[in-house]
């Protein structure tokens, strides 16, 4: 079985997974059943200042979008950051840290943008033995509007200011949390990378109403009738966390900036995929609220089996190994030709892809009398719509065709050179190739 | 009290809760999460193949996705338009050979969406919370004789209101319903159902009804053809075939839909004898029925015994499964050849059939089973014509129920052609009003 004992910054932690600052990790005795469950550390949830803590809506904090079989799809909250004691997370933090010295522990902060506010908690921050800490630069609703969390995520400038104070007054290391609620993620992480954070983790939550009530047209969740947007997470919200990773991976400004990876990751494969675009680990929340701590032992369990398929004996050999492949649309092979392809055997008749390529597509799909469905090769553009709402995995396929042959649609020969946007004829700023 | 073991036809065999057990709702109707869980495994096939295989063409996939969406009742609108009896048929349809058989889930997995059950889902749904869903366009001033009160007559007579017609039923029974009132098994149809969709499908406005006429004897085609500027005979099929066995007239022989009259009617089902072995001769729906509430009665042994093998069997799989679960002996390729006993049955002898290529024969070889009571359900048979063209001993029709008659239509279990199914009775009611209208409106 694969070693996923994972280093990332130094801090050592027996897997790649961790738990993000929320909920299950306010307090001690989640942590501590966490740990016990298998998790490789958590980020404790967000700290602040010393004084009346922060205090919580008392009616529902979170909305859901579901998919079929009411399964969480996406989550959103309001919910601040804890709202105990800072004395009291600080004794907890102590005392779990010292029984789990192969864990890692961060602890998250986010305190007002000045630099005596920083000054005053790094060192009984630093006085609990936590491995790290996380800038909490990212959570979308209540804090943003008090100049925190969101607030300071949106200003690059800021980010770098905090980010030089906490090196300055702090001699862990400290991650970067950022908000995907900004138009392009690599000038945040660049301005973290410039204030000398250790790494980025991404991505908090992003601006979200999940839902209205039709009956007293208020947003969900709803307080007395009101509702106030909050933070999105969950599997809806992977893709576009996958996305923002590997902008920062492959942007040359911030290329080999540790990333740790966060955005709806379920199960190891969504886990390995983070890694394999840049991720050196992952946080997991929204699957842990929703079925609880266990399911880090599925994420172990899957994640070693495919890695020992593989022959990776390490994590790290696995981070940033997809990154060399993402690239620019323009980039893109225009000589790659596919065709859709129905096995027959697997197809279950249900028509859902004649319906798709008919109504809103290509009219690529045929249909006989006795409901069998074939690919219209002369139509065809691989569009890879019917792949994606067949019902049936794998039964529809997109086949390469071969160069040499001819591509029905198009009757020109498919070529067996890479060719691009950028010296296509069409293209009026082509370049003409070599 | 008596026993199942008590001897010979007797009441009360088994205690009243238990026989209120026996014939509660074979299916629970969905709790709302039920149907939000089974709806959620529709894919809204393209075309759908379920749709194709009901036979009143209901956009199965559209009520599906209104339930998944929280409409119900939109989605009951939905069955409604194409079969005003959705409810009872959610109940009685063979499903499993109908649209469930088609759905590609069943396909995919062998488990198929429960349309059945999220039709009865949806229907229930409208039933309980609105009066009647449909409004009857401006009077035509024609008016239509509707000759049965059973599934095909009440959803010709349905449409036909609906388009402004004047509609008079006219029904031998004492009440209305036909088959869903007398002919189906109670399991089915509990909680006096048929009855209460009756009433909500009269919600419409623009049909009366007159029971205890018959056709043939208070009626006749002529006077209903003077009175009425169309007829539409759904008169279903009152005669029975006969066993043409020795000891045929003994007591506690009798038909099948008789003893499952009686049941449905039954107010109190401990005071309903059967017998302590029951022995059904037939292979259709109505054979499992009569089989399967015998035992639920209390009778000891029941056997089915058809003469022909399992595969030529017209009770589905599923309602065969259903009649062994419950303890009733399938046997086939046996056909009765004498009842004995002195003055009542006692043993009924059965002889063992083969085909040999030429057609079943008996191979000689007999087997005598106890039997108290043998029901007969080898088939029913037209008992009214009113002189009109016959084809395989039915009404015979063309198109949407066209008669050798003009202005006389047919549909449902009398008329040739459909599979005397509750289903398809609905559907040719409903066409055949369809086309009534054309021609009257021409």
């Amino acid at each position: 079985m694969a070693d996923l004992t994972t280093e990332f910054l130094g801090i050592k932690s027996p897997n790649p997974f961790w738990l993000a600052s929320a909920p299950p990790t306010d307090k001690e005795y989640n942590v501590r059943r966490a740990f016990e469950a298998g998790w490789g550390g958590v980020v404790w949830k967000t700290l602040g200042s010393e004084g009346p803590p922060v205090v919580n809506v008392n009616g529902p904090r979170y909305g859901a979008i579901y998919g079929a079989d009411r399964r969480l799809l996406g989550l959103n909250n309001i919910e601040l950051i804890t709202d105990r004691p800072l004395e009291v997370n600080l004794e907890e933090i102590t005392r779990v840290k010292a029984d789990y010295l192969d864990r890692a522990i961060i602890v998250s902060i986010m305190v007002p943008c000045e630099e005596q506010a920083w000054k005053d908690i790094l060192p009984r921050v630093a006085a609990t033995g936590a491995d790290g800490i996380e800038l909490n630069f990212g959570c979308p609703h209540g804090m943003s509007e008090r100049g925190m969390g969101a607030a300071v995520g949106q200003v690059p400038e800021y980010i770098e200011m905090v980010t030089r104070w906490c090196k300055q007054y702090y001699d862990k290391p400290v991650i970067v949390k950022l908000t995907p609620n900004i138009t392009d993620v690599r000038k945040p992480a660049a301005a973290a990378m410039r204030g000398g954070a250790d790494a980025v983790s991404l991505i908090n939550t992003i601006n979200s109403i999940t839902s209205v009530n039709l009956d007293t047209m208020s947003p969900e969740p709803s307080i007395d009738g009101k509702g106030s947007h909050g933070g999105y997470c969950g599997p809806a919200v992977k893709p576009i966390a996958m996305s923002m990773v590997s902008e920062i991976a492959r942007n040359p400004e911030t290329h080999g900036l540790p990333i740790s990876g966060i955005g709806g990751i379920t199960t190891w494969r969504d886990a390995a995929e983070f890694i394999s675009l840049g991720a050196g680990n992952v946080q997991v929340c929204t699957a842990a609220m929703t079925y609880g701590f266990k399911i880090v032992q599925e994420m172990i369990s899957g994640l070693s089996q495919w890695m020992d398929e593989k022959g990776y004996t390490s994590v790290e050999e696995v981070v940033g190994r997809a990154v060399p492949n993402v690239t620019d649309w323009k980039y893109l092979n225009l000589n790659y030709v596919a065709k859709a392809k129905i096995n027959q055997d697997d197809c279950i008749k249900c028509g859902r892809c004649f319906a798709a390529c008919e109504d809103t597509s290509h009219q690529a799909i045929a249909m006989s009398e006795d409901r069998t469905f074939t690919v219209i090769d002369e139509e065809c553009v691989a569009c890879n719509l019917c792949v994606d709402v067949c019902p049936v995995e794998n039964c529809i396929t997109l086949e390469k065709m071969t160069p040499g042959e001819v591509d029905p649609r198009t009757g020109k020969v498919v070529e067996k050179e890479y060719a691009n946007w950028t010296t296509h004829p069409n293209n009026p700023g082509a370049v003409a190739a070599e | 009290m008596s026993s199942p073991m008590t001897p010979g036809l007797a009441a009360a065999r088994l205690p009243a809760e238990q026989l209120a057990e026996n014939f509660d709702d074979l299916h629970a109707p969905f709790a709302p999460h039920e149907a939000a869980v089974a709806s959620d495994r529709c894919y809204f096939c393209h075309d759908a193949p379920c749709v194709t295989a009901c036979p009143t063409d209901i956009d199965i996939p559209l009520f599906i996705r209104q339930i998944s969406t929280g409409t119900a009742e939109a989605a009951a609108k939905t069955i409604f338009d194409q079969n005003i009896l959705g409810g009872m048929c959610a109940r009685v349809c063979p499903t499993e050979d109908l649209c469930e058989q088609a759905c590609v889930r069943e396909l995919a997995e062998g488990k198929p969406v429960e349309i059945g059950r999220l039709q009865r889902y949806a229907t229930d749904t409208l039933m309980a919370k609105q009066s009647h869903p449909y409004t009857r366009a401006p009077q035509t001033g024609k008016t239509v004789a509707v000759v049965g009160a059973g599934p095909a007559g009440l959803s010709c007579a349905h449409r036909l209101a609906m388009y402004g017609h004047d509609v008079t039923i006219y029904d031998a029974e004492a009440k209305p319903g036909g088959l869903n009132e007398f002919g189906i098994a109670a399991y089915k149809a509990t909680d006096d159902f048929a009855a209460r969709e009756v009433n909500w499908l009269l919600g419409i406005g623009g049909i009366a009804i007159k029971t205890g006429v018959r056709l043939g004897t208070e009626l006749t085609l002529e006077a209903l053809t003077d009175h009425h500027d169309a007829v539409f005979l759904g008169v279903g099929l009152g005669g029975v075939n006969a066993l043409r066995s020795d000891g045929e007239d003994k007591d506690g022989v009798r038909d099948a839909v008789g003893f499952i009259k009686d049941l449905r009617q039954a107010s109190d089902l401990t005071a309903l004898p059967v017998g302590r072995d029951v022995v059904v001769i037939g292979g259709g729906m109505t054979a499992v029925d009569a089989a399967v509430q015998s035992k639920l009665l209390g009778a000891q042994n029941v056997t089915i015994a058809y003469r022909r093998g399992r595969d030529a069997m017209s009770a589905s799989a599923y309602e065969q499964d259903l009649a062994a679960s419950k303890g009733v002996r399938l046997m086939f390729n046996a056909q009765p050849v004498a009842i004995h006993g002195n003055g009542s049955a006692h043993e009924i002898e059965l002889e063992y059939t083969a085909d040999d290529g030429t057609g079943l024969k008996g191979t000689g070889e007999t087997i005598r089973l106890r039997a108290d009571q043998v029901f007969k359900a080898i088939g029913q048979t037209l008992t009214t014509d009113g002189g009109l063209a016959l084809d395989a001993r039915k009404i015979a029709v063309t198109g949407a129920g066209r008669t050798s008659r003009g202005g006389i239509w047919a549909g449902g279990d009398c008329a040739s052609g459909g599979d005397d199914l509750t289903v398809t009775a609905v559907a040719e009611g409903r066409d055949a009003a369809m086309d009534i209208h054309d021609v009257l409106m021409g």
